[in-house]
């Protein structure tokens, strides 16, 4: 997928796949020279469009489908990985995903939400918008942590909660409500980090936690700058002054004290560099959990929720 | 022009004209479309007397009756900062504040009181749904906390009275990070192991919904009260279907297992005071079942609270028999013989 304002350096980019093509064939003339030329200017490009993207495409390159997503990053940083299905009540909830495995060795439950990667998977992960049942999973495995006195790691993308009747009859507000409040018994680390998207109460019922992070292009709103646009401006044309309003980058919510810090991504956003990406959170990951451990149980709590309550004391 | 017509003419109007009649006198039940006399509404707690449609109520006309003897005591919200993100649509929220103010005399969307109910201690956390929308910020965070901590430290049982439609989209972060933050205040009145007891009115929606307000030992809701997560027209945009009548209303919630009980206006005080004796007053003689209250004079004139059992039938009847009458009361009106529906039945 081509995002709009990436598009002259994806000109650039299409122009030096064509020099290349040309050299290859043996042509005479020596373009090598042209090709560094142009190959310097559409990195100067992009780095300078990703210096400062406005959160409007900030909104567009957190939602972009090759982002790496929750099952990316299982695979690149946790072994012994075993996906654990279900709410024991209704159904499996393949929008919100997780299991147990090891981080660096270490003993983890893992969970996230996945949006899929084709048409297909989309359809099946319901584009990573979760039912009631994903988020008692989600309380279920959160319950086996302190069963277990083992971490969270939990990722955060999706657009929000599914908003369908049978999500609605099976009580969305209470999974969410209850999840959260899951959260804040939790006696283990808890470390969250948005990797995409941060939509709405459908994120922070997994993302009550130690240590907050965001990458450093994702998002994290109450409510999706369309929404708010068509609600506030009376129409979703809007949107780009109801991100800019709304304060959702990383940025404007790491200067708020509402995250903890900022993940970077290399130049370009996590789309065009998954591996690093992904390495830069598991090495962010790691050094929260160090920090964290060892833990007493109560003392955590009680500063998790210091935490949280100090958040709108803060100005 | 501006002073002219905002100022001058309507001094003169109010000098020259006769007194209008107050528009309030007569109102539509918007949802029978029957006439309600504002008089006979306010006595019958803001409910149709058509179709018993609970018509919202302000904080004002709502914490009266919840305390015994109508007698509470207001406790002022703490101060957050108004408008951290500086954040302005069509309109600055500064001045949307402002004029929310202005309109309600209130200082945010929250009112806190405490009082007894049922002889119990109790802090009554009531949402104002004429301010923003009832929606919940920093402002409203900090009120439920202090709430919470007021309960806590006069073992108090904490009631949350939600109507809001969610998140205040001004404060951004700052209002979804309000759904934690209201949780852990509840986890501090259960800790303490207070009752913690949600009334949830209309409208209870988003943020609000999916935080404290569904995590009460006890849901209560009023009838016909809109509760739900996603608005009713996402959903209908999303799964594309007609949804039925009654989604999202508190009877439908009752059926899906959310709420507890569907409780009239005029019967919650009587509700709330069995239910905090029963949680608050363990070793209660058997003699206690009689009072626990102070009367709620605004309750309809109906036996309050605690009633021993024969007593409550006597009531029961007697209340049967008010509207039987009211009843063939409105069949006159309507020019039908009374009693023919009866008859009808009977054949039947």
């Amino acid at each position: 997928m081509n995002l709009e304002f990436e598009k002259p350096i994806l000109e650039l980019e299409g122009k030096i796949a064509e020099l290349r093509n040309m050299s290859s064939g043996g042509g005479a003339v020596n373009i090598a020279e042209e090709i560094g030329r142009m190959t310097n200017k559409a990195d100067k490009l992009l780095q300078q469009t990703y210096s400062k993207l406005t959160p409007a495409q900030k909104v567009q390159v957190a939602r972009h489908p090759e982002r790496p997503h929750f099952l990316d990053y299982v695979k690149e940083i946790i072994t012994d990985f075993t996906p654990l299905a279900g709410d024991r009540n209704f159904s499996e909830d393949y929008a919100l995903l997780g299991g147990l495995g090891r981080f660096k060795g270490r003993s983890v439950v893992v969970m996230g939400h996945e949006k899929g990667f084709d048409t297909e998977t989309r359809l099946k992960h319901n584009f990573g918008m979760t039912r009631p049942e994903g988020y008692r999973k989600a309380q279920r495995l959160m319950n086996m942590a302190s069963q277990f006195q083992i971490p969270v790691i939990t990722l955060v993308d999706t657009a929000g909660a599914y908003p369908g009747k049978g999500a609605e009859e099976r009580g969305q507000s209470e999974a969410i409500a209850k999840s959260i409040e899951t959260c804040l018994r939790t006696d283990v680390p808890i470390v969250s980090v948005i990797i995409g998207e941060g939509g709405s109460g459908g994120a922070i019922a997994i993302a009550v936690a130690d240590r907050v992070y965001m990458l450093e292009h994702s998002i994290y709103s109450v409510i999706s700058p369309e929404g708010c646009a068509s609600i506030l401006w009376r129409s979703a044309a809007h949107a780009e002054e109801a991100a800019t309003a709304l304060k959702i980058t990383a940025q404007d919510l790491y200067q708020l004290k509402l995250v903890d810090g900022i993940i970077g991504e290399p130049i370009g956003g996590a789309h065009r560099h998954k591996k690093e990406t992904i390495t830069n959170v598991s090495n962010q990951i790691e050094k929260a959990l160090n920090d964290l451990t060892p833990w007493d149980p109560s003392t955590l709590l009680q500063s998790r929720r210091k935490k949280f309550l100090a958040y709108s004391r803060n100005f | 022009m501006n002073w002219l017509t905002n100022f001058i003419r309507p001094k003169i109007r109010s000098l020259v004209e006769p007194k209008e009649v107050p528009d309030n006198l007569w109102q539509k039940c918007p949802k029978c479309d029957g006439m309600l006399f504002s008089r006979d509404l306010a006595e019958n707690l803001n409910v149709c007397n058509h179709c018993n449609h609970h018509l919202r109520l302000t904080v004002k006309e709502r914490l009266p009756i919840m305390f015994d003897g109508g007698k509470y005591t207001r406790l002022e919200l703490p101060d957050v900062a108004s408008d951290p993100l500086k954040f302005k649509d069509r309109k600055k929220y500064a001045d949307r504040i402002r004029e929310a103010r202005n309109e309600t005399g209130l200082k945010d969307a929250l009112t806190v009181a405490k009082g007894t109910i049922g002889g119990q201690n109790a802090i009554v956390a009531a949402f104002n749904f004429s301010y923003m929308g009832g929606s919940m910020g920093s402002g409203v965070g900090e009120g439920i906390i202090m709430a919470a901590e007021e309960a806590v430290r006069t073992k108090s049982a904490l009631i949350i009275i939600p109507a809001s439609g969610g998140a205040r989209m001004q404060e951004g972060m700052l209002s979804l990070i309000q759904m934690p933050r209201t949780i852990i205040a509840v986890e501090m009145v259960k800790e303490a192991r207070l009752p913690y007891i949600v009334i949830l009115v209309d409208p209870t929606t988003g943020g609000v919904s999916a935080s404290f307000a569904m995590v009460g030992d006890i849901h209560i809701a009023e009838p016909g009260a809109t509760i739900g997560f996603a608005g009713r027209r996402v959903i209908e945009e999303t799964v594309r279907e007609k949804l039925p009548d009654d989604f999202q209303t508190a009877e439908y919630l009752r059926e899906k297992g959310m709420v507890d009980l569907v409780v009239a206006r005029k019967d919650q005080h009587e509700t709330l005071a069995r239910i905090l004796n029963i949680l608050m007053n363990k070793n209660a003689g058997s003699g206690n079942g009689k009072k626990s209250g102070g009367g709620n004079p605004r309750a309809n004139g109906r036996a309050n609270s605690m009633v021993s059992a024969p007593a409550a039938k006597g009531a029961k009847a007697a209340s049967a028999q008010r509207q039987v009458r009211a009843a063939r009361a409105t069949l006159k009106k309507l020019g039908l013989p009374a009693g023919k529906k009866k008859a009808t039945k009977r054949r039947a």
